[in-house]
């Protein structure tokens, strides 16, 4: 009983993580088509940056703070200088963005070397909590939590409120939107750097489970890709879904048969898409 | 048609200076000009899925490490000889994209591309983890090279004249593959693939073969590259070499057959040069790609070619 509870915590909250970079990454992909291959750049520079702010500061949560914001101005960056000059160019766009997960990658490496580093865990989250007969890491705990809230707050952004509205108007008929008069090249800019910022996200607070290190970017890009594959891409609540389908099969993969990894992974996704080829909640 | 006459006659002249020059430069430089043919021939078996039918992959190092793989394992662990392990690496790269693309057809364009990054990086997961066979990170060193009857290919000269021996055969193959027909219906449904069903064309079908025919000329390539190091690691599955193979093809021009093996000639000699100075090669390789996405996202070849047309016009206008 103990193991069933313990892992299926564990892979919880490795489901929150992924849902973090799959939120972004299939907003991004549902509003502007862009395969978002340096998605992953934005979690490792994220948590790359929150080390060294948090060594500076001495403060996790100011340190938190200045990497999402951080990572956030740098996808507003990116997409105002690059990504919008190859409006609707669907390849130039994957190969726009490949190249930058090169280059963050190899910058990264120049920067905080090869060696893992953990995001220190905040001091008010240390120890652990007992329920149900376990002691399980209080972190983990507000983790899940943290990715629980995280997705209400989408769902109730992207459902409840205008600019959700205008967004989800905008991935069914954006040249209507536009006709309607809004600002839809803005729209785009505020949704690629809320995606940006939700990876930041994943990386300061994945940081202290997952820890980084060269590569970190893309193992972890690949979970939220194959997450938005079986979910379906441009779907928040597909993201969510695929999360937890993917962190928990990840999980016990992991347990039960440690030598084929990635492969467990592999399985429920082949099944989703044999049988539906667009993912759970696919739109296109 | 012009076009593709023009890079034939480069690829001949191409192929009979390094036949002349082959054995007579420093064995170092043969070494360089044998990873020419070998990425050559990854580059042309990638173009004829991205270039020719329009199916980008960001996969193409998984049946390139596979068929390394399995005719290392053959060889080290079963000990086949050359031909028998070499059979059955292609072959093993072929299946692996006929029972892949049973899956992967039902997806296009983004898709595609995220379906197959995932299913080489599964292998190489695999590659990784499963150290009982595939030795982990370490590798399977220790692979001798090709023997057949009483010709040894083991010096580096022998070897290079191997290679080329096979680049010939595989781009004489993939040349009368894609002029025939049924390369012109790939390029059909590449352009506009309702149109072809509408025509009649078994689109499914056409495209399931092309996707065989490329990953077993990706097989050829990575046994080649095995064989030249005398050894296989995960590194042959990575990303990294998807994305560069596709940067050959993108460098020289997709849906040529032969402006790849430019792109590889570009790459093989940008590595070596690049390598002189400075360790920042992802960097690099990241650069290019920006530049490339930005400005010829046709491949470089077709925009200095237009850049060049669009002056002879100017100049004699």
């Amino acid at each position: 009983m103990n193991f069933w509870i313990i892992n299926t915590l564990n892979g919880l909250s490795l489901a929150m993580i992924l849902f973090l970079l799959a939120a972004g990454l299939t907003l991004i992909f549902g509003l502007m088509h862009i395969i978002n291959m340096a998605h992953g750049s934005f979690y490792l520079l994220g948590g790359y940056i929150a080390i060294s702010a948090i060594r500076l500061t001495g403060d996790f949560g100011t340190g938190a703070l200045l990497a999402v914001l951080a990572i956030a101005v740098t996808g507003v960056i990116v997409q105002r200088l690059f990504l919008a000059r190859l409006y609707k160019q669907e390849m130039p766009q994957a190969l726009l963005t490949l190249g930058l997960l090169f280059i963050v990658a190899d910058v990264a490496f120049f920067t905080w070397g090869g060696d893992p580093l953990l995001v220190p865990e905040p001091r008010l989250l240390q120890g652990g909590v007992r329920f149900l007969g376990v002691i399980y890491p209080l972190y983990r705990l507000f983790l899940i939590g943290w990715g629980l809230a995280t997705a209400f707050f989408l769902w109730a952004f992207l459902e409840r409120t205008k600019i959700g509205a205008i967004v989800r108007a905008g991935m069914d008929d954006e040249e209507m939107v536009r006709g309607l008069g809004i600002n839809m090249p803005l729209v785009f800019t505020a949704i690629f750097a809320l995606g940006a910022a939700l990876a930041a996200i994943g990386g300061v607070l994945g940081g202290p489970l997952l820890g980084m290190f060269p590569g970190a970017d893309f193992e972890v890009a690949l979970l939220a890709f194959v997450v938005v594959t079986v979910g379906g891409l441009g779907s928040i609540r597909g993201a969510f879904l695929g999360s937890l389908l993917v962190g928990l099969v990840d999980n016990f993969g992991n347990v039960w048969f440690p030598q084929l990894s990635l492969f467990t992974i592999f399985v429920p996704m082949v099944i989703v898409l044999a049988l539906r080829p667009t993912g759970l909640m696919g739109r296109v | 048609m012009a076009d593709n006459r023009w890079g034939l006659w480069s690829a001949i002249a191409f192929v009979l200076i390094a036949a002349a020059i082959g054995g007579m430069i420093p064995p170092y430089d043969t070494g360089l000009l044998t990873q020419m043919l070998i990425y050559g021939i990854f580059a042309m078996s990638l173009d004829v899925l991205h270039g020719y039918t329009g199916m980008p992959s960001l996969g193409h190092a998984a049946y390139f490490g596979l068929a390394a793989y399995v005719a290392a394992i053959c060889s080290l662990k079963l000990g086949w000889g050359f031909e028998a392990a070499g059979a059955a690496g292609i072959a093993a790269s072929a299946l692996a994209a006929a029972l892949f693309h049973l899956l992967a057809l039902r997806t296009a364009h983004s898709y595609y591309l995220m379906i197959t990054l995932a299913f080489s990086q599964v292998l190489w997961s695999l590659a990784v983890s499963w150290t009982d066979v595939t030795g982990g990170d370490n590798g399977l060193p220790g692979v001798l090279r090709p023997q057949i009857g009483s010709w040894s290919f083991g010096s580096t000269i022998a070897y290079f004249y191997f290679a080329l021996a096979v680049f010939v055969v595989s781009a004489a193959m993939l040349y009368v593959f894609v002029t025939s027909p049924f390369g012109y219906a790939l390029r059909g449904i590449r352009d506009n693939e309702m149109r072809m069903r509408a025509l009649g064309y078994h689109v499914w079908a056409y495209k399931y073969l092309a996707s065989i025919v490329s990953a077993a000329f990706a097989g050829v390539a990575g046994e080649l590259y095995m064989y030249l190091n005398n050894f296989v690691s995960p590194s042959a599955l990575s990303v990294t070499v998807s994305a560069q193979v596709l940067m050959m093809i993108l460098v020289g021009a997709a849906g040529t057959l032969f402006g790849p093996v430019l792109g590889a000639g570009v790459f093989v000699i940008l590595q070596y040069v690049l390598s002189t100075y400075t360790d920042r090669w992802l960097f690099v390789i990241g650069v290019i790609y920006v530049l490339l996405a930005l400005y010829a996202p046709q491949g470089a070849l077709i925009y200095l070619r237009d850049r060049l047309k669009a002056r002879q016009r100017r100049s004699a206008g």
